[in-house]
């Protein structure tokens, strides 16, 4: 899996290690992303996964060890979905507060239409459920030029053939030359391609 | 992996905040009215506690009308960014590209627009109920307009520090009360040397430079207190 050079490295974390409650959740921790990986952060809950993402995101400041470099854009997705349910799913993503915006409402539209959200473009996005909320979150993946994704559970509240969906889009983004990195509990159908990063026992590769 | 669509240039994001922001609050009319609501009561409950003599309400007005201004104004100020916290979307505005200094400045302006703004407009209206002299009334407008943009600056560092708090309300009016004070100050006597007669620009002067100030700095403190509470 080792594609390009050290120059082409999307993301190099040093030496990362996290205490939280006077428990060490993880430490030593170096690895270095580059374009085609697909990394999966497995561990327990309670193993620091978020933790581990919310580092990597630039979120958590302080509070642990090692250094982060971050070598191109990312694209963060939490827990949270950051929908503003007064405003509907096209506003949502027109006006997003990532600053990534700019994007044409015909994008805008075909992102939407691409997560099963045809026909709601307009409508107040309260009247949306759960899953959908996490949806219209998802469009942003259809939007993004980001190369590298850091995707907290991406599959919670997602439904099979999203799930499905989900996957191939993700193939489909890492074969075009990004990299995501995610957490999540269900295993992935794209065995051949993902790689783990345990988190009771370091970095298996 | 689409056709890169470039990030917006950070004028134009901040525009797109402002937008944004001002789109939330007219699909949520209560927040807009309830301060307003609450000053027209306040001030209702003045002539009933103080007694109805126009002489004395007269006197005491400026005073009144600005101490209602910065309580209207320390109730709303919890509410800048807590659904933005809530919903996520303050982690994202946290890793944008654009500068967090004019976003911070960008949610601000959008807040003081729909309260304070808003408040110095119709205050007209108020100071007529508790008998504040007419000639006064453009320099209480001023004075409310360049005072409650401080407020909001300095209410929106409170706001910051407490977002991540269940219950910051009583926290966050203990946070900032204090430097509402010099706002208070000279607020209130640009509407008391007005009522007398005597030119008010100068005691407005100093509420614009407190107001320069504060967009000087205000700004680098909620940004630090929005990444210390997104952190934790």
């Amino acid at each position: 899996m080792a594609q390009g050079q050290d120059g082409a490295a999307l993301l190099r974390a040093d030496a990362l290690s996290l205490e939280r409650g006077g428990r060490e959740l993880f430490c030593g921790l170096s690895f270095t992303v580059r374009p085609g990986q697909l990394l999966q952060i497995e561990g327990p809950n309670g193993a620091g996964k978020t933790s581990l993402l919310r580092i990597l995101a630039g979120l958590s400041r302080y509070g642990f060890g090692g250094r982060v470099h971050r070598q191109a854009p990312q694209l963060y997705l939490g827990h949270h979905p950051a929908v503003k349910a007064l405003l509907t799913p096209r506003e949502n993503l027109a006006w997003h507060v990532a600053g990534e915006g700019g994007h044409s409402d015909a994008r805008i539209e075909a992102a939407l239409e691409q997560v099963g959200l045809y026909g709601y473009e307009d409508v107040p996005s309260m009247t949306l459920s759960a899953g959908q909320h996490r949806r219209v979150n998802l469009a942003r993946l259809y939007l993004s030029s980001a190369p590298l994704w850091l995707l907290d559970e991406p599959f919670t509240a997602i439904d099979k053939a999203g799930v499905a969906q989900l996957e191939q889009l993700l193939e489909n983004h890492v074969q075009g030359g990004g990299a995501v990195i995610l957490t999540s509990h269900q295993a992935l159908q794209l065995t051949r391609l993902v790689e783990f990063i345990h988190l009771d026992a370091g970095l298996v590769a | 992996m689409s056709p890169a669509s470039r990030p917006p240039a950070t004028s134009a994001f901040c525009l797109t905040l402002v937008r944004r922001q001002l789109t939330l609050a007219v699909r949520r009319p209560v927040d807009i009215g309830n301060p307003l609501l609450f000053f027209a009561m306040v001030v209702a409950l003045f002539p009933l506690g103080l007694g109805p003599a126009p002489d004395k309400l007269a006197d005491f007005a400026p005073g009144i009308l600005w101490i209602i201004a910065l309580l209207s104004s320390l109730l709303s100020s919890d509410t800048v960014f807590r659904s933005d916290f809530e919903d996520g979307s303050l982690e994202q505005l946290l890793l944008a590209p654009q500068p967090l200094y004019l976003s911070v400045l960008a949610y601000i302006l959008a807040h003081w627009l729909i309260t304070g703004a808003l408040l110095a407009l119709v205050s007209p209206l108020f100071a007529v109920m508790i008998n504040l002299p007419s000639a006064a009334i453009p320099a209480l407008v001023c004075a409310l307009a360049l005072g409650t943009a401080v407020l909001s600056l300095v209410g929106g560092i409170g706001a910051a520090l407490t977002v991540g708090l269940k219950r910051g309300g009583m926290l966050i009016s203990l946070l900032i009360l204090p430097f509402y004070m010099p706002v208070l100050i000279f607020g209130s006597a640009a509407v008391r040397q007005a009522a007398l007669g005597a030119p008010a620009a100068p005691y407005l002067a100093i509420l614009g430079a407190m107001l320069c100030l504060a967009i000087a700095l205000a700004p680098l403190a909620i940004a630090a207190g929005l990444r210390i509470s997104v952190d934790a």
